[in-house]
């Protein structure tokens, strides 16, 4: 090891709490990107490949009822690789020991062959038997959520008639990887299960034989997505079809696509934040290095060491702590990208999600932490190989202070001495002062950024159900009944009011944009479903018109007083022009309200109804179900309680996770920030400071200088630091409004931000200690005799 | 002695030895911020293989600057300096760094020892980049330091640190010495020391040395006296009566 590397090793031993401090800021931008990085990689090419493997379809389409012989039409459209015809029903379930119905959804396979699309991979036991009569495959989630296993039997209504079903294994598929019901919003793997039976079983069952009601489609790799969609609708239509889609909008891979995208914008957004911090904090301590080895420096060039060598000396100086904090930073990323992986497995079912960690992740973490150290450190660095050794040998200039602004402005009679030093050296370097309230503020918005999805989300749930939805259970029926059921529904045990809605499927156009959703009919004045604002405003259902969610009026270009054209994919299937009467800023993206007379009216009908909103008395809770779970017209059950526990059980708790992530993460930037900003200031000023002690001052007073000039500079951060966190907020919530699914809403509690300021303070209040204690030892007499 | 004696003495040395160094007309302005401060005001001087000059003067006379000049530390506003027959003026930072690197050892009064860096690592980082160093053990014996060799610059004295720049200075084997104030920050008995250190290396290794000094005792150990003030050379006096450095009294 030559000289001057031996000289950087003990450099950084002696300088070893600022490095500690600037490494782990950059580990922690590090590890975020090598974290969602990693993850995401092996989210995507698992995805990717268990797609390709299982022949996951391009094009899906439900109808009420076809001919087998449809889909060899279906086969001749350009662009159509692969045609699979399926039955697919939802049927209540009735599983021993879980008082709750839950809803199961039938699919057919061949009866003597794999599915030729949406393969499935059994986990578990062996494929069923055609024949058996009521064999049937489970999914894993389902499974693992009731503790099923293959020889276990679980009743299910089917077309009215309950049946013993027979599980022969379990099983996990690629059109399922997340297992949420269309139109749910959180996903419940204890209420909702998949279940595969011989085509020839289910569709006896259900008087399908010969016949389909789904299909889904493989695509060429030049076809045209938007024509085979149309070429489907046009075939489908006489059998009831519902509208084809393409893959983008299959529910579960719309999932797993925003998580890619979110896990995407992570790996940008935080390691450039901070990335920014660690190479502002190597700026302000490779700057203050280097003004100290000012002389040594000069010494270096008098002996002939060229300024490149100098140069070079100070860019491996920071390389090593750059290293360092990417090695650390890489290490933690691994580790907490192996946890994140685990953790999507109680999200996402796959064959296998391995964890993969490429090289090529490290190599590009090291490189964008060295661009970031190379730029914080350019100019400090230039300064040494620019600095004149004749001129570096005599002592620096003292440095060049003016009366402050306050002085100028004649307020000086207003501060004291030690205030004036304060001011007057905050405002000498307006930009190293700005960058370090910048630093202060940065770690303030990181913890709330980390409250805020607990926040905006508990915000949601209490303004979705509980102020907006005031039923505790939902009622779907198999199909739209007379008003007779309601009443039925009405009488059940426990039962204390109940309101009808009528939900019609139906593709909302407008020109050129169109989307295929429900529309739904509600009583307007209703008192269990309210529709409301993101703000907790109550929006009326107009008297006439639809009521659409601000997103879908923005997908379908629409504003209130437009007209859009609603083809109905039910009953008479009319095309119909409608009103848009008013937008609603919901939690939902895709939501289209109507007075439910106007619908029956739209649909020339009898007072139909597709459900009821129900408010129940709890403790007829068990014996509503019960009656329910044996009510064949029921097709599902949607209880507002379990959804929400179910949901605080899983996301809330990793909601936690994060929220503790980011507070290690702000302490970090604090303490990174005011610890070496207070390192700097004691080693710029410890002449000054030693003086004023011996001319009397006491600890404490030189203490205020010091540490007053740091409070300053904390105070300072608070406000822009709350700002910017709204402002990450902001930021972060827009790579989730596109998603359609559901909306984050900007909500932030004042507690998140109270939390965040108040964690930062004592962030720099244990800092301002630490620098303080070196303070007491100042060696007066040897720091006098130092020349800087 | 008078200015034809001077004149001869230079003819002789002419003859006999060569310049090292030759300035003429070396000006040196310096802007401090709105001042304008002439440290050097035209001066014309040699400096001949293997003597031991002493620059006196006061502070303020010019003499650092001219020493740094002088070792390529830093250039004139105006004139010329021939370091043997070439013009270090004409030259650029990188060829001045080279020059410094192959030729011309520093001694700085504040010894500017690199304090993370033991006394023989010190004296590492010179003999790492020249051409046909000592090792630095042996540079260390020549100053006497031999024993203290692993011993950070805080843990020496003043005396100590100086010889430890000497030792860094000559492990080189530099063509010239440049001592700036070498003894300004020590005591008389340390100051003693370090000027023995320095008079053993030009003795015993032939190695051109210039030593800047305010105190006019120390001009009696060296073979040519200049005396500067205000920035110019007002007197070049040949020391006949060349004493030794233990009998030097201030």
């Amino acid at each position: 090891m030559s000289s001057l590397d031996r000289k950087l090793v003990r450099n950084i031993l002696q300088m070893k709490g600022q490095v500690i401090a600037i490494c782990l800021v950059i580990a922690c931008g590090i590890g975020a990107y090598v974290m969602a990085l990693s993850t995401m990689e092996s989210l995507r090419g698992t995805m990717e490949r268990y797609y390709v493997r299982y022949r996951f379809a391009t094009v899906f389409a439900n109808m009420k009822r076809a001919p087998l012989s449809l889909s060899e039409r279906m086969s001749s459209i350009p662009g159509v690789a692969q045609v699979y015809p399926r039955v697919v029903k939802d049927v209540t379930l009735d599983i021993e020991g879980f008082p709750d119905p839950a809803i199961g959804r039938l699919m057919s396979v061949p009866d003597f062959s794999k599915p030729p699309l949406n393969n499935l991979h059994l986990r578990s036991g062996r494929w069923m038997e055609a024949g058996h009569g009521s064999e049937v495959l489970v999914s894993e989630a389902f499974a693992d959520a009731h503790h099923l296993k293959p020889g276990d039997t679980i009743l299910a209504i089917l077309n009215g008639r309950k049946k013993e079903l027979t599980i022969v294994g379990t099983a996990i598929t690629p059109e399922y990887i997340f297992e949420i019901r269309e139109g749910d919003i959180l996903p419940d793997e204890k209420r909702f299960g998949l279940f595969w039976m011989a085509y020839t079983d289910l569709a006896s069952a259900f008087d399908m034989d010969g016949a389909f009601n789904n299909v889904v489609i493989s695509s060429t790799h030049t076809a045209s997505m938007p024509d085979i969609i149309r070429h489907l609708d046009d075939l489908i239509e006489p059998y009831g079809g519902l509208g084809a889609y393409a893959r983008e909008d299959q529910i579960s891979h719309q999932y797993l696509n925003n998580e890619l995208h979110q896990l995407e914008s992570m790996a940008r957004v935080v390691p450039s934040i901070f990335l920014s911090v660690a190479a502002f904090l190597l700026n302000v301590v490779l700057s203050r290095l280097i003004s100290t080895q000012r002389e040594e420096i000069a010494a270096l060039k008098a002996l002939g060491y060229t300024g490149w060598e100098i140069g070079w000396h100070y860019i491996k100086l920071m390389a090593l702590i750059v290293t360092a904090g990417t090695i650390l930073g890489t290490m933690v990323g691994a580790w907490m990208g192996n946890g994140l992986t685990n953790l999507y497995l109680a999200f996402y079912r796959f064959p296998v999600l391995e964890f993969r960690f490429d090289a090529w992740v490290i190599v590009s973490a090291l490189a964008i932490s060295l661009v970031a150290g190379v730029i914080g450190t350019f100019a400090a660095v230039r300064q040494a190989v620019k600095l004149p050794p004749a001129e570096a040998m005599r002592p620096a200039a003292p440095a060049d202070f003016k009366p402050s602004i306050m002085e100028r402005l004649g307020l000086d009679a207003l501060f004291s001495q030690t205030a004036r030093i304060i001011i007057r050296n905050l405002e000498r370097r307006p930009l190293k002062a700005g960058l370090s309230v910048l630093g202060i503020s940065t770690a303030i918005a990181v913890m709330v950024v980390g409250g805020y999805m607990k926040d905006s989300i508990n915000y949601s749930i209490d303004i979705q159900f509980a102020r907006s939805q005031r039923q505790d259970v939902t009622v779907g029926f198999v199909e739209p009944l007379t008003t007779a059921a309601v009443y039925e529904v009405e009488h059940l045990p426990g039962v204390r009011r109940s309101e009808p809605f009528r939900s019609v499927p139906a593709r909302l156009r407008s020109e050129h944009h169109s989307r295929r959703l429900a529309i739904q009919g509600v009583q307007p004045g209703g008192e269990l479903f309210v529709p409301m604002n993101i703000d907790g405003k109550r929006i009326p259902v107009p008297d006439d018109g639809l009521l659409v969610s601000r997103v879908l009026a923005e997908i379908l270009h629409v504003q209130p007083g437009d007209y859009i054209e609603a083809e109905v994919l039910e009953g008479r299937r009319p095309h119909l022009r409608i009103l848009v009467s008013g937008v609603i800023d919901d939690f939902t993206g895709l939501c289209a309200y109507m007075n439910i007379d106007r619908v029956h009216e739209l649909m020339q009908e009898q007072g139909d109804v597709s459900g009821a909103y129900l408010l129940v008395d709890q403790d007829q809770v068990p014996t509503l179900f019960r009656q329910l779970k044996n009510t064949p017209r029921v097709a599902g059950v949607m209880i507002k309680k379990a959804a929400v526990e179910s949901f605080e059980d899983t996301i809330a708790k990793n909601l936690m996770t994060i929220q503790m992530f980011n507070a290690i993460f702000g302490t970090i930037i604090a303490f990174g920030v005011v610890y070496n900003s207070a390192r700097v200031s004691l080693s710029e000023r410890s002449r000054e400071l030693a003086t004023l002690r011996v001319m009397g001052f006491t600890r404490a007073e030189i203490s205020i200088i010091l540490l007053g000039e740091l409070g300053v500079l904390v105070s300072l951060a608070i406000i822009p630091g709350l700002f910017m966190g709204y402002g990450f907020v902001w930021w972060s919530s827009l790579s989730m409004v596109e998603t359609e699914l559901f909306r984050i809403p900007l909500y932030v509690a004042p507690e998140t931000y109270g939390r965040a300021v108040l964690t930062v303070v004592i962030a720099a209040v244990i800092s301002g200690l630490a620098v303080r204690r070196r303070l007491d030892q100042l060696n007066l007499i040897a720091v006098l005799k130092t020349r800087d | 002695m008078d200015n034809g004696q001077i004149e001869a003495w230079e003819r002789d040395a002419a003859e006999t030895r060569q310049a090292v160094f030759r300035a003429r007309g070396v000006t040196k302005v310096y802007r401090m911020g709105q001042l304008e401060v002439h440290a050097l005001r035209g001066v014309d001087l040699e400096l001949y293989q293997g003597e031991l000059v002493v620059l006196l003067g006061p502070s303020g006379s010019g003499k650092s600057t001219l020493l740094n000049i002088l070792g390529g530390l830093d250039v004139p506003t105006d004139g010329h300096v021939w370091y043997v027959g070439h013009d270090l003026t004409e030259d650029d930072d990188a060829a001045l760094t080279q020059f410094r690197r192959r030729h011309v050892g520093f001694v700085f009064q504040f010894y500017n020892l690199i304090p993370s860096l033991t006394a023989k690592e010190n004296v590492a980082l010179v003999t790492e980049i020249a051409r046909n160093p000592m090792r630095p053990e042996d540079a260390l014996e020549i100053v006497g330091l031999g024993h203290r060799m692993d011993h950070f610059p805080a843990q020496l004295s003043g005396g100590e640190q100086q010889r430890v720049a000497i030792a860094r200075a000559i492990a080189k084997r530099p063509d010239v010495l440049l001592c700036d104030e070498p003894t300004g920050a020590l005591d008389v008995e340390t100051g003693i020391v370090v000027l023995e250190a320095i008079d053993r290396v030009n003795r015993e290794l032939g190695t051109t040395t210039a030593v800047i000094t305010h105190n006019a005792v120390i001009s009696r150990m060296s073979d040519r006296v200049i005396s500067l003030s205000n920035g110019h050379i007002h007197g070049v006096d040949v020391n006949t009566e060349k004493i030794a450095v233990r009998e030097l009294v201030w």
